[in-house]
């Protein structure tokens, strides 16, 4: 299945041979992934599977044990998070890490803020934040109001855009939908599409099959630290993803399917 | 991506205003039931200050006549400003979301430092002052290790800090209790005689109409070269002309005693700087992200440890210079300089001013709104010639009001989604 997965495009980003043991636990065993531009790779797995382990490493909150980083055809060495925006790999995190009291505006720069004559330059900052909105279809009333009174979905678009602030070649998304309604969800999930069309290689961690499904060019699965498998989404069915989650071979549905089986050998 | 490359200077709509939900407000309509939403959405910002001062004046004039004389409104003014300057400080600190308890020992020390070194080891006024602010300051960078790098609660080491301040300012005076600034220096007649000439003020006074209306032309230019909505010429000419009305009167009025004051004209100045560099500089934004979400700062690359410091450094080191002025003020350091009621006040004029001590919301300005109230309610009880006992209970009072407004606006604000 991964030579069916194997990207057309150019890759940008791509892990080979990730270990990373903390103490006596190995979270991530022999990982590989490929992220290509203009694509959507989807990362999943149960609870422990290593996905939060395997996201710190590609953000550079973890450095691997082994194992190679190549970033734009280049192997390079993340050992930290400004070091990776800096690269050019942005990650919006699960709590999105924004300053309730603030505009959009302010949060979208905080950190980077653009500068005139050595004050805040807000009129261009602010011209700057429709653009990048209007690139993500975003919609958000006012970028002057303080982010408290936004909603779940457009708090997760200002996040979203901050990450792309810096332009980086890849952004890493975790778990964006998990607190969000319907409606919500589905413009977050345009947004990906945004991404895309613009170029970006996309990560997006999720627990959620339909999501994963609607968005993504590629769902690469992890199971106890270790790649279980690797689907192109248009060739996969929820059951065959389902199962290579769990890990088909010792599941509920399998073990009762033996159990029977056996049962009815002896009879 | 292509389609949005005409960056909204060629549509008809500025880019700020196409969103169809937004409710439009533009021109001078727009900017006045702008206004009004924010008051109802618990944006009140100084209108209770501003209330509440013209309530003051109001019962005060009432019950003494002389309260709203040119004489007491210059003496108001006189005997605010060094107290607003340490004020100053504590605003940051409760951006921040942190607490400074011991400004008003730090005060009264670094002023005792400049005076014994100006009395007994005959050093002159500058550098004898610079090293009294350097105190301040070096005390402001302790407060900051014991808070970045051990952890200890700003409430903590500010509350140790106000008692051993006290004890370092009674071991500097040593046992003579009292040191008499030098008669000459230039520090006395700079805090209590120094006034501004009616030529100066006025002159001053078209100079700042004159940037306020120069920087709002050009943001208006700018954001119209941007495609953005620009703020409404006739508000900005209408805010410039109240500021020049208002001012002009005060200037006029105070005119008739003495004028303007060197050390509140110093304190606006300061409040003015403290204002731009919150606003508009990164360094001011960053203590706004910080004071709002500690954590969303840090993964935004902004070096929370320095902020920190930077901020405590710096109110301690206006305790130091309003302890300075304060001794300038009364010409002398005594054993209970900055010990009294000097802490509290500062801390109350920050909070009444409109600063919330949740941290991440405040001004500047605040500062100075606030102790201009507390100075005025003493000036008024001090005519009326009445107790300090009350004085303090009705401080009090001002205080509890002021948080238990600021605790109900922050309700509406979470209830309307201005956090």
């Amino acid at each position: 299945m991964s030579a069916a997965a194997a990207p057309v495009r150019e890759s940008v980003l791509s892990l080979t041979g990730i270990n990373k043991r903390f103490g006596a636990v190995q979270a991530l065993t022999d990982v590989t992934m490929e992220v290509g531009a203009g694509e959507v790779v989807a990362l999943v797995g149960d609870n422990g599977a290593g996905k939060s382990t395997l996201v710190k490493v590609i953000s550079g909150v973890y450095q691997p044990d082994e194992g190679d980083i190549t970033f734009a055809g280049r192997k390079v060495h993340v050992s930290g998070p400004s070091e990776a925006q800096a690269l050019g790999i942005a990650t919006v995190f699960q709590d999105l890490a924004l300053c309730d009291n603030l505009d959009v505006v302010a949060n979208l720069f905080l950190g980077q803020e653009k500068r005139r004559g050595g004050l805040i330059d807000e009129v261009e900052m602010e011209k700057e934040s429709w653009r990048l909105l209007r690139t993500l279809s975003a919609k958000i009333p006012s970028v002057r109001i303080p982010i408290a009174g936004l909603s779940g979905g457009q708090r997760q678009t200002v996040a979203i855009a901050r990450s792309l602030i810096g332009n980086p070649k890849v952004v890493m998304l975790d778990e964006p939908t998990a607190a969000l309604g319907v409606a919500q969800t589905a413009e977050v999930l345009n947004l990906v599409e945004r991404l895309r069309e613009n170029g970006l290689g996309v990560i997006l961690i999720s627990h959620n099959m339909a999501d994963v499904q609607a968005v993504s060019d590629r769902i690469v699965v992890l199971r106890l630290g270790r790649n279980a498998a690797e689907f192109v989404t248009k060739e996969t069915s929820t059951s065959e993803l389902v199962a290579a989650i769990t890990g088909a071979s010792d599941n509920v549905v399998t073990a009762r399917a033996a159990r029977t089986q056996s049962k009815g050998e002896q009879a | 991506m292509s389609e949005v490359k005409t960056d909204g200077t060629a549509s008809a709509i500025a880019a700020d205003a196409s969103d169809e939900r937004l409710i439009r407000s533009q021109g001078l309509a727009g900017a006045v039931s702008a206004f009004l939403n924010r008051v109802r959405g618990g944006e009140l910002g100084m209108i209770p200050v501003i209330v509440g001062l013209v309530v003051i004046a109001i019962v005060f004039q009432l019950n003494e006549p002389t309260f709203l004389s040119s004489r007491n409104l210059v003496s108001i003014m006189q005997f605010a400003a060094p107290v607003g300057v340490i004020s100053l400080g504590i605003v940051l600190v409760l951006l921040l979301g942190e607490i400074d308890l011991s400004v008003g020992s730090v005060s009264g020390f670094s002023a005792a430092s400049m005076a014994v070194l100006m009395d007994s080891h005959g050093w002159s006024l500058i550098p004898a002052l610079i090293v009294g602010m350097l105190v301040g300051t070096a005390i402001g960078c302790l407060y900051s290790v014991l808070f970045v790098w051990v952890g200890v609660p700003s409430f903590v080491f500010s509350l140790a800090g106000l008692l051993a301040f006290q004890g370092a300012l009674l071991y500097v005076l040593g046992d003579k209790g009292t040191v008499v600034l030098p008669q000459d220096s230039g520090l006395r007649s700079f805090a209590r005689d120094k006034f501004l000439s009616d030529g100066q003020a006025y002159v001053l006074l078209v100079i700042i109409v004159a940037a306020y209306l120069a920087v709002n032309l050009m943001t208006i230019r700018r954001r119209k070269a941007a495609g953005l909505t620009p703020p409404s010429l006739v508000a900005v000419l209408i805010k410039a002309g109240l500021l020049l009305v208002g001012l002009g009167f005060l200037t006029y009025y105070l005119g008739i005693d003495r004028g303007w004051s060197y050390l509140p004209v110093l304190f606006a100045l300061l409040v003015f700087l403290m204002d731009l560099a919150l606003r508009r500089t990164t360094w001011g934004r960053h203590v706004f992200a910080v004071g709002g979400n500690e954590e969303a700062a840090r993964r935004s690359g902004i070096k929370v440890p320095a902020i920190y410091a930077s901020v405590f450094a710096l109110c301690s080191t206006f305790a130091a210079l309003g302890g300075i002025l304060i001794a300038g003020q009364l010409t002398s350091v005594s054993q209970s300089s900055g010990t009294t009621d000097t802490n509290l006040t500062a801390i109350a004029a920050a909070v009444i001013g409109g600063t919330s001590l949740f941290g991440g919301r405040g001004s500047a300005w605040s500062a100075m709104l606030g102790i201009i109230v507390l100075q005025a309610i003493q000036s008024g009880l001090n005519l009326m010639n009445v107790d300090s006992s009350i004085r303090f209970i009705v401080t009090g009072a001002v205080l509890l009001l002021a948080v238990a407004i600021d605790s109900v606006s922050r309700k509406a604000r979470t209830s309307s989604g201005r956090g």
